[in-house]
């Protein structure tokens, strides 16, 4: 009877107990003292710098590793927090390759960027270590604001309204604060619950109270917000899951990748995880990367990404590429599910069809490929489920199935504002989210204290 | 939070960083785009007489030296004073204080020495409503050719003079810039604060030649194949500056003469270190030519930053407070015993240390032990001299332990003794003054 890795079927205990640890540690483990002075020493201190405009929240990066470099990390963290109260998760979580390090003028010149992330986390962990407070509330304007969903977007508002003086209510579905930071992104780049620590983080500046396990829709309408509260903030993530829309897709072992990732962020024992010995991750953009990562380090035998384009067009960075293919991931290119194989309603295999470009329309070939497995994950992108907003009164205009707004993060309805992934033109990171929340909390603040 | 607000001879600005008089400060244009970053005051490039204008090279005016990585360490100019009409200076200088009333505007003057020309351009520039002025007695090239800058700096007589005829011919506030191209820095401030100065500013730059090149056997910078020695500034320049200031701070005849420090400051500890030694402010001219006017932005979270952590609520806290530790030789104590200790957990194993102490110093680091490499201090043999600390690429990795009182030292085989013995007390010293029986 074949164990641990390969043995049959979605379930737990693959590995040795203690390899778990090792295999959901730190991503990029944190610098130490000398490290960080070595590091921030590679920054030139550009003007105009590329950085700074490549980062969504437009952090002085220039300025908060100089700050490093002359031993003053808590002033460093100050300039990061002044722009990203959520500096210290999107340290972790940003995809700086494609980011601030893409465009560092070191990167261009040497391809070896100054190594911002790493630097901005060694900044943001010396002051949450002491628990350093940058911003005194001040005397309450009496101002309420209701925010719905407790994620990046959400959390920024609460605190820049709170820093204005208002009162903060945060309406979050789910029984933990922190939106995506908690429940998605992969374990190993956010250790030790940092999510929750950042959330206490941001909310002992006062005057923010977050309400778990209140869903819009459910429990509350948006009409209930808008004339209970001041002011409303829309932060909501995405709901729904799109569908392989491949033959067999309900059969048992097809999951989201969203919840896997989920299920293993709040697992308190990876070692009851259950994982494939051979799965299937169809998608290609980080979610897709996190799943099947974790499926192997869970101690699945084989995992395979497969895509329906080609390398040039996955929405994953390089970087998270290679970190799949260090992990023993396989990615496939060219490929679409065209029907999941099932025996005894478990999945057993996936049929696949190669795909061509003809001209710009993606075409199956006609030629397909049968992959063994027992797990397939879909990863192919999430939707906005719009329901929830239609309770009593005037409909939220959409664009493209989410939250219409304009660049100061106003929706169609007076009084409310949104940011987040659930409105449009966004670009589904953290650190856009975080800069989305922060600038509608200024134009709320600006309509509320002017008239 | 603290109060990094200044006050340097009744002078006010917002904090304790001026741009010191060179080329960030020769315009409006420019000086406004400083006092946008935040630098709470500036020292306008020095003006000359009215006639014609002044002529500077038109090759290359600044040197460098640079670290591996090209960080600049040093720079060299042989710019020198403004090249533009008073009038234009006189002009913008009253249009810019009157903008910014709360930034401290200090105009340079040189002109030469004589009476005459020091009566005729005061009464111009208190026009303007500048805060002070400062005498350039420092600049080392090509106006002291002509008898001005450092040929007065060189000469205590002189400064004296001058400096009398500003103190009776306006009401402005002087503060006097030396140069650091003398023996003894204590001679032209003594004669300064003999002629009634506000202050003494320093360090000016230093005569230097940054470089050779070897093909056309050519100083650098190099113009047209020949080169001048040029005013060199930047980090490099801190030390010696440092010293200078604390020379002053502690000299009898000068205590308590207001100074402000000038010598490559580049981030906040630098400023705070200077303002330890004694300088009531500080001047900044190298950080910014090279990285641009938002470098003050550092300087002063930097030094807020260290004031709150440290408790230290005003300027007044901190400056000086290192003054009365700077000391003679003679006066160290030659019974306090430090041994180096090499950290194994945080030792990676250059031997950089060892080889240090075995071809210089003292054989007092291992290499080997038991067939090992291993690098541990003989105590025996450490006098704790410091190489080891300052030759470690590891941070806190050897460190100086003092040997508390009544410890063996075992390289003298004499317990420490508890009792502050110097020199002048010394068995040794043929001049020791002996103890009263």
């Amino acid at each position: 009877m074949p164990e641990g890795q390969f043995k049959e079927g979605i379930v737990g205990g693959r590995l040795a107990p203690d390899q778990y640890a090792d295999n959901f540690s730190d991503l990029h483990p944190p610098l130490d003292h000398h490290e960080a002075l070595v590091e921030s020493d590679r920054c030139y201190f550009c003007y105009d710098a590329p950085c700074m405009n490549a980062c969504p929240t437009s952090i002085d990066i220039p300025l908060f590793i100089r700050q490093i470099s002359t031993g003053n990390p808590i002033g460093s963290a100050k300039t990061i927090f002044d722009q990203n109260i959520l500096g210290g998760m999107c340290a972790r979580v940003c995809p700086t390759e494609t980011l601030c390090e893409e465009v560092c003028v070191r990167e261009v010149a040497e391809g070896k960027p100054v190594q911002i992330g790493r630097l901005q986390r060694y900044a943001t962990d010396v002051a949450m270590a002491e628990n350093k407070q940058f911003y005194p509330r001040p005397e309450p304007t009496g101002k309420t604001i209701a925010v719905v969903g407790a994620g990046p977007a959400g959390l920024a508002a609460a605190h820049r309204l709170a820093r204005h003086g208002h009162d903060v209510t945060i309406l979050e579905a789910r029984p933990k604060a922190g939106g995506l930071n908690e429940y998605g992104i992969a374990a190993y780049k956010s250790v030790d619950n940092f999510a929750q620590a950042e959330v206490d983080y941001v909310t002992a500046i006062g005057g923010i109270d977050i309400q778990n396990g209140k869903a819009l829709g459910r429990d509350y309408q948006l009409s209930d917000l808008i004339r209970n509260y001041d002011a409303v903030f829309l932060g909501m993530g995405l709901g729904g899951v799109n569908a392989l829309r491949a033959d067999g897709e309900d059969a048992e072992g097809v999951t989201n990748a969203v919840e896997f990732i989920a299920e293993l962020r709040q697992a308190s024992d990876l070692s009851g995880l259950p994982v494939g010995r051979r799965v299937v991750v169809i998608g290609g953009g980080m979610t897709a990367i996190d799943a099947a990562v974790q499926s192997k380090l869970l101690g699945a035998e084989e995992v395979t990404i497969c895509y329906r384009r080609g390398q040039e067009h996955m929405n994953a960075s390089g970087f998270e590429q290679d970190l799949a293919a260090a992990n023993g991931v396989t990615i496939r290119h060219w490929l679409q599910p065209k029907r999941v194989i099932a025996d005894g309603g478990k999945v057993s295999a996936i049929e696949l069809e190669y795909t061509a470009l003809k001209g710009d329309k993606l075409a199956g070939t006609g030629e397909t490929l049968t992959l063994v497995a027992d797990q397939v994950f879909k990863a192919i992108g999430q939707s906005f489920v719009p329901a929830a907003l239609n309770g009593s009164g005037a409909a939220i205009d959409l664009e493209a199935g989410r939250i219409k707004v304009d660049a100061e993060g106003r929706t169609s309805l007076a009084k409310v504002w949104a940011g987040g992934d659930c409105i449009f033109g966004g670009d589904d990171l953290t650190v856009s989210a975080v800069a989305q929340g922060r600038d509608a909390a200024e134009s709320i603040h600006r309509s509320l204290t002017q008239g | 939070m603290a109060d990094l607000r200044n006050n340097f001879v009744g002078i006010k600005s917002p904090n304790p960083f001026w741009l010191a008089s060179a080329p960030p400060t020769d315009k409006a244009y420019n000086v406004i785009r400083a006092f946008k970053a935040g630098w709470g005051g500036v020292v306008w490039k020095t003006l000359g007489e009215e006639g014609p204008p002044v002529v500077n090279v038109n090759g290359p005016r600044y040197g460098a030296i640079w670290g591996a990585d090209r960080r600049l360490l040093g720079l060299n100019n042989i710019e020198l004073i403004t090249d533009r009409d008073l009038q234009t200076n006189l002009r913008e200088m009253k249009q810019v204080k009157m903008d910014w009333p709360d930034r401290a505007l200090i105009a340079s003057i040189m002109v030469p020495c004589e009476e005459a020309s020091w009566k005729a351009i005061l009464p111009l520039v208190e026009e303007t409503g500048a805060d002070g002025i400062e005498l350039n007695f420092g600049c080392p090239h090509g106006m002291s050719e002509r008898g001005m800058g450092a040929a007065v700096g060189q000469v205590p007589e002189y400064i004296e003079m001058v400096v009398r005829w500003c103190k009776q011919y306006t009401r402005m506030p002087v503060i006097t810039k030396l140069t650091p191209n003398i023996t003894d820095i204590r001679k032209p401030a003594r004669a300064a604060h003999a002629g009634g100065t506000d202050a003494v500013s320093l360090i000016n730059t230093i005569n230097s030649i940054t470089g050779v090149d070897l093909d056309s056997f050519a100083p650098m910078p190099t113009i047209d194949g020949k080169g001048s020695h040029g005013g060199y500034c930047g980090p490099a320049v801190k030390p010696i500056a440092m010293n200078m200031v604390a020379e002053i701070a502690r000299d009898p005849e000068t205590r308590g003469l207001p100074i402000s420090g000038i010598g490559g400051i580049t981030t906040w500890r630098d400023a705070a270190e200077f303002m330890a030694l004694g300088a009531g402010n500080v001047q900044v001219c190298t950080a910014a030519m090279t990285y641009g006017f938002k470098i003050v932005q550092e300087m002063i979270a930097g030094l807020e930053n260290w004031m709150d952590e440290k408790g230290h609520r005003s300027l007044d806290d901190i400056i000086g407070r290192a003054t009365p530790n700077v000391t003679d030789w003679q006066y160290l104590n030659l019974n306090y015993v430090a041994k180096a200790h090499i950290d194994q957990d945080a030792c990676i194993k250059c031997g950089r240390c060892h080889i240090a102490c075995e071809d210089t110093s003292h054989q007092a680091i291992t290499s080997m032990v038991d067939g090992v490499r291993h690098f541990e201090v003989i105590e025996a043999e450490c006098v704790g001299c410091n190489l080891c600390v300052n030759v470690c690429p590891v941070e806190n990795c050897i460190t100086m332990e003092p040997l508390a009182a009544g410890v063996m030292d075992q390289r003298t085989g004499k317990p420490v003794s508890p009792i502050y013995a110097n020199w002048t007390t010394h068995p040794n010293n043929p001049m020791a003054k002996v103890a009263a029986e």
